[in-house]
């Protein structure tokens, strides 16, 4: 280990000496550089500056452009050198990137309803090519048994999230990663790939033991593949939706048992730095938790010659304030998460908590303490957002007691929330056990423009849905699906596929009814609880919801984790995943005590159907001659050993 | 005789065409009663609509019927309930004529027998008289029409009405004794659910009857002519069954059509015996149970082909009524065709032990199906095993219910021969048993 170390140390020697001798000619590169990000960020923060001017008094204007300036110089600095070296000041902007390269981020964002939601992003990026190269052997920061699942498998792209919980989009606005309740894989293969089914019952095997979940009941019966709800996200050109497999388990419960594995691909464990706080203890404790790990090959540098590999481990939780509080509006890192934070991951290059406080500029909301000088913006989900920043890379933010323990004190929790452009519900109507109509409403609260969305809905094989009962309908007029591409079931081997594109007029709500009959199963194909009923898993919307800032198209450009995992191809508009509540539906039963006796008296009736009527093929009428008496029987036999004739 | 028959139409029409109209309809089309996963209108609509969405009907479990079926309701959709209607007096009018001609061949028969005074003396009682066989064709034609099984199933427009039209086209085509004909409707019938195959035993034998071929394995003018008819029957389904693969262009809906009626996957309760049955069942012995109960259909056709070759219509109402009751998606659509020809045995009912116990059972269960189905879908206050009971009961009252006609026409048929009084040796009334 320690030779290993210092063969390691040695090579970066090398390098440190590569670097000083070409350090002439990068210091031009990287000065055009900076003057590029310059350029590319000026304007925004002009135009930033404009709306704050407009909506504010102009005294405020002197405290945000001093913090704006203080804030451009770190990310100037940090912009330039992205190595994971300690002192980034000392070290040369014109290092090469170490191959592989480690961020943490942390997002908490007051909700309106006096809920926080805290959002996890590690970042593992790694330059390498587990198509090209056939053996990958040596890991530093990218998690060994992830890889070897991406080269083994032939995988392009792999997302997969575990949620407890269901994220209220009226209440909450919108998620920076939305999921489903229960389990979701999703995962693109290698175009080269040949036997993609064979080769996703394998890979779900392995997830299910790399993350200790039940991602083994994944099979053809609810794994479907949409041919137009999910695009690959990372880099590539392959859309033959082949080799996308798409799979959701509703009724996964999610616990400490998925965390601990998932805490385990990070590089620094839950030792160090923000992982730190993952206590599940705390975590599980919430309204809400999400944890999700996504794969993608993404570009390396604007230019996109080579790619790497993005690992993103990201965890969201909204913590309740009536669960946990007593009352007082009051939060802080240790009530959240039992402890506090002492040191970044030394081996992640960047190491940040954002905090939201777009709807705080004048302080009315809360407070917060220790207060940081920093500030930030970031364009997300539509919408101009401004955070504190809290740098912990650097010693200063850990002050003189040398631990973090953020604290937000509520002033006020009134508000009103911007309403989500785009959200949608979903219910089961109709009673009894026979049919029943499953309604989805698609709510566009956009004022005045009206967008289209996709609708994903998957529908295991024994709720039978009727394609022809499908209605669209937005204000009380019927809405004809511009695009619908529909599967039907096939009993016991692959469920319902049903996408479609529907244009949401604005202000607007659309209801989709679609009518089924539910099916009545063996009596072994019934869950252990089988009154409790089926899952149907949530139907997912994907829309380009048009925005009302500029969207940040440059994909290259740093930008903290939570605003770029979408990629937004238009200035316009940008990308929202919606999901809707998972459904229950109760299916009739059979009575599960007696098969035995179904069995015994169903034969006994085909035995009565059969003894009928081979009494009468095989027997003949005769006239009946009364038998004789006992006595006389035996009378005559008696009489026929004496040989007398019988009486 | 037309204008009863006449009259008897209008009355079933107006009464379907009242129920279409009415509120009932919809409600009666969802009953399980009536419509099964093979018949349903509802799938029906839904293969239409999968076809207008470019997919094949077939690549989903929800359509079963044949491609012939599914290019008929394509022209035919906005005039369903005139079809449906249709197809139940084409029904009704065939068996019509059929038991007319069938009757005047009985009387014949009866005639000849008289002169050569074969029938013992005392068997007078049970010759039949043209007076009370005059209304008899009516009366099938009224049990077939004005069957409330009838009048749920047409309004239902359960896809059932149309292969009893085409089994009710073979009958009347056989007893008219055109030999093509025969062959083509019972192809058809084979085509739109196998089942039917088992009635070429009585068109055979009807047939040669007809045309004076002995039933003899030894004689050539026999295997002749059942080389003949088995080349028209396997001519016409190989046709028929090469047209449905180019009307959609793949061999799909065999498995999806055959492959279900045969290994029935779906278990949508209906007044069969098959579905809680395999619901219930091990899987292991499944496939076991599942040839059990496919044989036990087609494995009558044998013993009561031999026993009954000299009856041959009698012998096509058995194998109709061991097909309901056995096959595996019945509905009551499929009673009523057996039904309709309970008024040609009229002459038996002084044989028939328990009629009025099973025509209250079978009247009972008629009832008790909705209620205990609301009981157990509904109301959630019963469970599957209340349904499963009436199923039961009721297939045990349809079981008697025929062999009790079979017990009555084969002791008519041994009074025909051997007196109706009979006498033991002593001398005293003897009583009939079998032995």
């Amino acid at each position: 280990m320690a030779a290993h170390r210092c063969s390691f140390s040695a090579v970066l020697f090398a390098l440190w000496g590569l670097s000083l001798l070409t350090v002439a000619r990068g210091q031009e590169a990287t000065l055009e550089g900076n003057d590029r990000t310059a350029v590319v960020d000026n304007p925004e923060s002009v135009a930033g500056a404009a709306e704050q001017a407009a909506g504010q008094p102009a005294a405020e204007d002197r405290r945000w452009e001093a913090t704006a300036v203080e804030e451009v110089s770190p990310t100037e600095a940090g912009g330039g050198s992205d190595s994971p070296a300690p002192k980034p000041a000392a070290s040369p902007p014109s290092v090469p990137r170490p191959k592989d390269d480690f961020q943490e981020e942390l997002v908490i964002r007051p909700l309106h309803s006096g809920d926080i939601y805290t959002s996890f992003q590690f970042r593992t990026l790694w330059e390498t090519d587990f198509t090209r190269e056939n053996k990958v052997s040596h890991y530093r920061l990218f998690p060994k048994s992830l890889g070897q699942v991406i080269s083994k498998f032939s995988v392009r792209e792999l997302h997969i999230s575990f949620t407890q919980g269901y994220w209220r989009t009226m209440q909450w606005g919108q998620p920076y990663l939305p999921s489903p309740p229960g389990a979701e894989l999703w995962v693109w293969f290698q175009d080269s790939l040949t036997d993609v089914d064979g080769t996703w019952k394998e890979l779900t095997n392995v997830l299910s033991g790399i993350f200790c979940a039940s991602l083994n009941f994944i099979d053809s019966t609810n794994t479907v593949q949409p041919s137009a709800s999910f695009k690959p996200l990372g880099i590539g050109n392959v859309t033959d939706h082949r080799f996308l497999r798409y799979a959701t388990l509703p009724r996964e419960i999610v616990c400490t048992e998925n965390l601990t594995p998932w805490k385990k691909l990070l590089p620094c464990g839950s030792k160090a730095g923000l992982a730190v706080l993952l206590k599940s203890e705390k975590l599980f404790h919430s309204s809400f938790h999400s944890q999700a790990v996504h794969i993608r090959p993404v570009c390396k540098d604007d230019q996109c010659k080579t790619t790497s590999w993005e690992l993103r481990q990201t965890l969201n939780v909204v913590f309740d304030l009536h669960n946990s509080g007593q009352g007082k509006n009051e939060w802080s890192l240790f009530k959240m998460f039992s402890r506090t934070l002492t040191e970044a991951c030394p081996v992640a290059s960047s190491s940040k908590i954002y905090i939201d406080i777009t709807d705080n500029s004048q302080g009315e909301q809360f407070e917060l303490s220790p207060a940081t000088p920093l500030l930030s913006q970031a364009v997300v989900l539509g919408d101009r957002r401004t955070f504190s920043v809290y740098d912990l890379t650097q010693q200063i933010t850990f002050g003189t007691m040398r631990s973090l323990n953020l604290l937000i004190r509520g002033k006020s929790s009134q508000g009103d929330m911007l309403r989500p452009l785009l959200h949608a519900e979903r219910y089961v109507a109709g009673y009894g056990l026979q049919t029943g109509e499953i309604h989805t409403l698609m709510y566009n609260n956009h004022p005045y423009r009206s967008f289209p969305v996709l609708l994903l809905d998957s529908v295991p094989w024994y709720l039978r849905l009727y394609i022809h009962t499908l209605t669209v309908t937005s204000k009380g007029k019927d809405n004809k699906p511009s695009y619908i591409h529909y599967q039907p079931s096939k009993d016991r081997v692959r469920p319902h596929l049903l996408e479609m594109l529907v244009q949401l007029p604005p202000n607007s709500v659309t209801e989709v009814t679609l009518q089924f009959e539910r099916a009545l199963l063996k009596w072994t194909e019934y869950t252990p609880d089988p009154n409790h009923g089926f899952y149907v898993g949530s139907s997912v919307i994907s829309s380009l919801v048009p925005s009302i800032v500029a969207m940040d198209t440059n994909n290259s450009r740093e930008r903290p984790l939570f605003s770029s995992f979408f990629p937004s191809k238009e200035e316009s508009s940008y990308f929202v995943r919606v999901y809707t509540e998972p459904l229950l539906v109760n299916l009739p039963t059979p009575d599960f005590s007696m098969p035995y006796n179904v069995i015994c008296l169903t034969c006994t009736v085909v035995a009565v159907g059969y003894g009928s009527l081979y009494n009468l093929l095989t027997r003949s009428f005769q006239i009946e001659e009364p038998s004789p008496g006992l006595a006389k029987r035996i009378a005559n036999i008696i009489r026929k050993m004496r040989g007398v004739p019988p009486l | 005789m037309a204008a009863p028959l006449t009259l008897l139409l209008l009355v079933a029409v107006t009464v379907r065409a009242a129920l279409f109209r009415s509120s009932l309809s919809e409600l009666i089309s969802e009953r399980v009663e009536v419509v099964s996963p093979l018949t349903a209108w509802k799938r029906v609509i839904e293969g239409l609509a999968l076809l207008d969405l470019g997919v094949s009907p077939y690549s989903g479990d929800v359509f079963h019927e044949t491609p012939l079926t599914i290019y008929l309701f394509h022209f035919l959709v906005d005039y369903a309930e005139v079809t449906f209607m249709l197809a139940d007096v084409i029904t009704a009018v065939a068996l019509y004529m059929a038991v007319k001609d069938y009757n005047k061949q009985v009387f014949r028969k009866q005639k000849f027998a008289l002169e050569a005074d074969r029938y013992p003396l005392d068997c007078l009682e049970l010759i039949r008289s043209p007076k009370e066989m005059y209304y008899i064709p009516l009366k099938v034609a009224m049990f077939y029409l004005l069957n409330p099984f009838t009048i749920l199933s047409c309004v239902a427009k359960s896809t059932c009405g149309l292969n009893n039209a085409i089994i009710a086209l073979f009958i009347l085509s056989t007893i008219k004794g055109n030999v093509l004909l025969s062959a083509i409707f019972l192809s058809l019938a084979t085509y739109q659910s196998i089942y039917p195959l088992t009635l070429c035993a009585p068109a055979l034998l009807y047939l040669m009857q007809r045309q004076y071929i002995p039933v003899n394995f030894r004689r050539a003018s026999f295997w002749w002519f059942i080389v003949q008819y088995a080349f028209m029957y396997l001519g016409s389904l190989f046709v028929i069954i090469c047209l449905s693969f180019f009307l959609l262009g793949s061999w799909d809906y065999l498995p999806s059509v055959y492959g279900f009626i045969l290994s029935v996957p779906d278990l949508t309760p209906n007044i069969g015996l098959f579905w809680y049955f395999f619901a219930e069942m091990f899987e292991h012995f499944r496939l076991f149970f599942l040839c059990v109960f496919q044989i036990n259909v087609f494995f009558y056709t044998i013993p009561l082909s031999i026993k009954l070759k000299e009856h041959p219509v009698f012998l096509i109402f058995m194998q109709l009524a061991v097909i309901s009751i056995f096959k595996s998606y019945p509905t009551v659509g499929d009673i009523s065709l057996y039904m309709a020809f309970l008024p040609v045995w009229s002459h038996l009912h002084r044989f028939l032990r328990n009629i009025f116990l099973v025509s209250c059972v079978l009247l009972a269960c008629s009832a008790l199906f909705p209620v205990l189905w609301h009981l157990w879908i509904y109301a959630g206050s019963a469970n599957s095993n209340f349904y499963y009971a009436i199923t039961l009961l009721f297939n045990v009252a349809q079981i008697l219910l025929v062999s009790d006609y079979f017990y009555a026409f084969l002791r008519r048929e041994h009074h025909l021969t051997y007196g109706l009084y009979l006498k033991r040796k002593d001398g005293s009334e003897a009583t009939l048993v079998l032995k």
